[in-house]
């Protein structure tokens, strides 16, 4: 028995697409530079959720650690910025083999656990990388994160100006999230879906089912590296937070408000978390995590497939 | 040879203060999932509630009234602290660990970024009731007497705790419900009431060595992530619902944590995550462990 | 005589499947009902489910005229009994423990603990030793022993013969053989068709989710082709 194909998304058709990023590349025509930078922030997030969905929605791992590959691939790009050059694509590039790399190097121990362990594992991995964040001052910079890091560059070209900076993240968003659905649609992705469902099975089957889980867990630490770097590259600045437990909870927030398995709905809830931490929280004294932490626990109750449950009603 | 022993004795004693505290915290958290099967990622928001409520009661001026009344009210606060999770979490019972995660996990924002709305961002300090925070000499060092108290209060704990689970007919309806619940639940015995109180049981505890703990790691932001994750390794090592793994599970890494952070200290959470790796690929149930953690 | 257990149109299932398909099956007290079936016909869900530890999707169950709870608790403290398929025994307790246990909530009658341990004197010789540490015949005694401490008025025994060898078998029999004799009423679900033979005084068939045959064990005995046509056996 072949895993069961995908359900063709509404989004998938090209039109639909196109008007999505021409309505997001327009954007700095029509907002003012620091919400431009908001759209940007989400695009970031938005990567990095999508990223987070082809690990818990598409096979089926939970992993409440993988901002910590999302903040390696960060502190990379920041420290070859810095240290090397920040012309596109090399911060870009360097954050994702990062990622990748952290993602290889702690991956071999989390796959192998199932379930709750591995919910457990990821997150003491993200938890000790951010620690390490933390007390590794000479590279990291610390507690004050790892400040200064110059704009990337097209060439000499240093992109200061929110607007140009805006379309680097959606192109490089554009990319990795075209990236991550090739890779969902493939032979790859729908044995992941398999494994997702009866790993058991699969391995009946004769599919390495361990070897299948760590290469998607690598490749989805790359993406979330690649992230990374935009962050970088967007704020100029990377902090601890970016690494921490935090950061994990909103990008898994953002993935079960949008929809779990869906690809397009984590994009939503990015933007519903980013706005609701960045555009409200400031209103509320700077305490959107309380209601992120609501938002949480209606969803949880309320709405246990996400937004992208309510739309697309067909098994992803 | 002698300095360099004594230098890292006090270590190891810190250790051992350390490791009897995350036992406490631990035991909790073991306990709920392997009785229970719920991950219940707000235990460390459990363990800040209590750590606040010491540094309210017992920060500026540490009294022997202060402290004990915050050991008494944190005691209060963590069994209904208890109780509403378990009431949250019950409508989940059939769904994934993944949804009890994720609604754990919107508790412990919500109540960490209400305590950081009333105490303010800042580290709060949480002195030793008087009497206790000084040193002792033994054998010619000097040891933190807070620490030793400490070490002392979780073996009598430890002890207690024992006693109850191995030899008591109450421990034997938890060490049933940990190896088959619903055989349980087929002798007669009601699970939701055996829930409420290993959840009001093991937050008790995870509030009390909040205020017990706050002498050294006094209360901040970011404490609840901390510890849970230590916590979450010491169930891991252990063995889900064993209590002999939690306590040998928190001993190990309360040394390692302590003397990771004196020999190397910049790298001190990859000596942790080291630790862990090792401990689940030699033996992937952990090292008391009845459910199978890691398949190697 | 109304029956003791009345079960009608029961249908249940696990994660979306219907293993259960609309059931109807009813025992009278004091009697010993015999469930065969070929794997996978829903003999062990049919066990669960009375038990409360498979949700029902529809139909009713009766016990004594009464609706029976939904709660396996409560379906214990109304006087069913379970010996489930591969025993659940506890392995860490002791066997005294796992008496404790039953003792615990257990309905007034004559199964007192020196009943049950003259019923089972092997376990009488163990009870400081851990359960896992038997072996799987005195690991099914202590299922049974644990079963009855709490003097149920039904007990639902699921494959005891599973994995045992010869000796061990004739013991259970002769233990569902005393049973009988206080009065207990007993659904055996067996593969073991001789077992089951020996002891039930009817025989019920599944197949696909439902009761397909019923009948009282003699005629059941001198009817080889329905056996064979039933469940593939001689």
């Amino acid at each position: 028995m072949t895993p069961a194909a995908p359900q063709p998304q509404r989004w998938a058709k090209p039109g639909v697409v196109a008007v999505v990023l021409v309505v997001l590349a327009s954007a700095p025509l029509f907002l003012a530079p620091f919400a431009t930078s908001t759209v940007s922030r989400i695009l970031v997030f938005g990567l990095l959720a999508v990223s987070l969905d082809l690990l818990v929605g598409i096979s089926g791992l939970p992993s409440l650690g993988h901002a910590a590959y999302f903040g390696v691939g960060a502190y990379a790009a920041g420290w070859v910025s810095i240290n090397v050059t920040s012309a596109i694509p090399v911060p870009l590039l360097v954050g994702a083999v990062a990622g990748a790399l952290g993602a290889a190097l702690t991956g071999w121990i989390t796959v192998r656990a199932h379930g709750v362990f591995f919910l457990m594992l990821t997150l003491a991995i993200g938890e000790l990388l951010h620690q390490l964040a933390h007390t590794w001052e000479p590279v990291t910079g610390g507690a004050n994160g790892m400040a200064g890091i110059p704009p990337a560059r097209v060439g000499d070209q240093p992109l200061v100006v929110s607007g140009y900076v805006h379309w680097y993240v959606l192109a490089a968003f554009a990319v990795g999230v075209a990236v991550v659905l090739v890779v969902s649609r493939s032979p790859f992705g729908l044995a992941l879906r398999g494994i997702r469902d009866n790993e058991p099975r699969m391995r009946a089957l004769g599919y390495p089912t361990r070897v299948y889980k760590y290469a998607v867990f690598v490749f989805a630490g790359s993406i979330a590296g690649m992230a990374g770097a935009l962050l970088a590259a967007q704020q100029r600045l990377v902090t601890p937070a970016d690494v921490g437990f935090a950061t994990a909870a909103l990008a898994l927030l953002a993935v079960v408000i949008g929809g779990v398995g869906t690809l397009w709905g984590p994009v939503i809830g990015a933007a519903l978390v980013i706005l609701i931490r960045d555009a409200i929280g400031p209103g509320l004294d700077g305490h959107g995590t309380l209601v992120l932490g609501l938002v949480f626990i209606a969803v949880v109750y309320v709405l246990p497939r996400g937004f992208g449950g309510l739309v697309s009603r067909r098994h992803r | 040879m002698g300095a360099w022993l004594d230098a890292n004795l006090v270590g190891v004693v810190n250790g051992f203060a350390i490791g009897f505290l995350l036992f406490i915290v631990a035991v909790g958290l073991s306990l709920v999932f392997g009785m229970m099967d719920v991950l219940n990622l707000a235990h460390g928001a459990i363990f800040l509630l209590g750590a606040y409520v010491g540094a309210a009661l017992a920060g500026g001026n540490p009294s022997w009234g202060g402290f004990l009344g915050a050991l008494g009210l944190s005691a209060l606060l963590g069994l209904a602290g208890g109780g509403a999770l378990s009431a949250m979490t019950e409508p989940l019972r059939k769904r994934s660990h993944l949804d009890q995660a994720l609604l754990t996990l919107g508790v412990t924002l919500v109540v960490a970024e209400t305590l950081v709305m009333v105490y303010g961002d800042d580290p709060l300090a949480v002195g030793a009731p008087p009497g206790l925070d000084g040193s002792v000499p033994v054998l010619g060092a000097f040891y933190p007497t807070y620490r030793l108290v400490l070490i002392g209060i979780g073996a009598v704990l430890a002890v207690l705790v024992y006693l109850v689970v191995e030899r008591t007919t109450l421990g034997a309806l938890v060490r049933a419900t940990v190896a088959d619940r619903d055989m349980v639940a087929a002798l007669g015995v009601d699970n939701r009431l055996i829930r409420v109180g290993v959840f009001a049981f093991g937050s008790m505890l995870a509030a009390v060595a909040g205020v017990l703990g706050g002498p050294i790691y006094g209360a901040r932001p970011g404490l609840d992530s901390t510890v849970l994750i230590l916590a979450l390794v010491v169930v891991v090592i252990g063995g889900l619902g064993s209590v002999r793994g939690a306590l040998l599970g928190a001993l190990v890494i309360g040394q390692v944590d302590s003397l990771g952070r004196t020999l190397f200290p910049d790298v001190a959470s990859f000596v942790l995550f080291g630790a862990l790796a090792l401990v689940l690929v030699v033996r992937p149930r952990g090292l008391f462990g009845g459910k199978l953690g890691v398949r190697s | 005589m109304s029956p003791l257990l009345d079960v009608r149109r029961l249908r249940s299932g696990y994660a979306g499947s219907t293993v259960l398909d609309g059931v109807d099956l009813t025992l009278t007290a004091g009697t010993t009902l015999g469930l065969l079936g070929r794997n996978g016909v829903g003999k062990s869900t049919l066990v669960m489910t009375l038990m409360g530890l498979v949700p029902t999707t529809s139909g009713t169950v009766t016990l004594d005229g009464a609706p029976l709870p939904t709660r396996p608790h409560r379906i214990a403290r109304a006087g069913v009994a379970l010996v489930p398929q591969g025993r659940r025994i506890w392995p860490p307790l002791t066997v005294g423990e796992h008496l404790k246990l039953a003792a615990r909530h257990a309905r007034t009658g004559s199964w007192t603990r020196d009943a049950v341990l003259d019923l089972l004197p092997r376990l009488a010789e163990r009870l400081r030793q851990p359960a896992g540490s038997l072996s799987g015949g005195e690991q099914q005694m202590l299922a049974i022993a644990r079963a009855l401490l709490t003097n149920p008025r039904l007990v639902l025994l699921d494959e005891p013969s599973d994995g045992l060898a010869p000796a061990i078998i004739e013991a259970i029999v002769e233990v569902i053989g005393r049973m009988r004799a206080e009065g207990v009423a007993v659904l055996l679900v067996e593969q073991d068709l001789h077992l089951a033979l020996a002891v039930c005084d009817e025989i019920a068939v599944m197949d696909r989710g439902v009761v397909v045959h019923r009948t009282d064990t003699e005629s059941f005995r001198s009817d080889p082709e329905t056996a064979h046509r039933l469940l593939g056996v001689s």
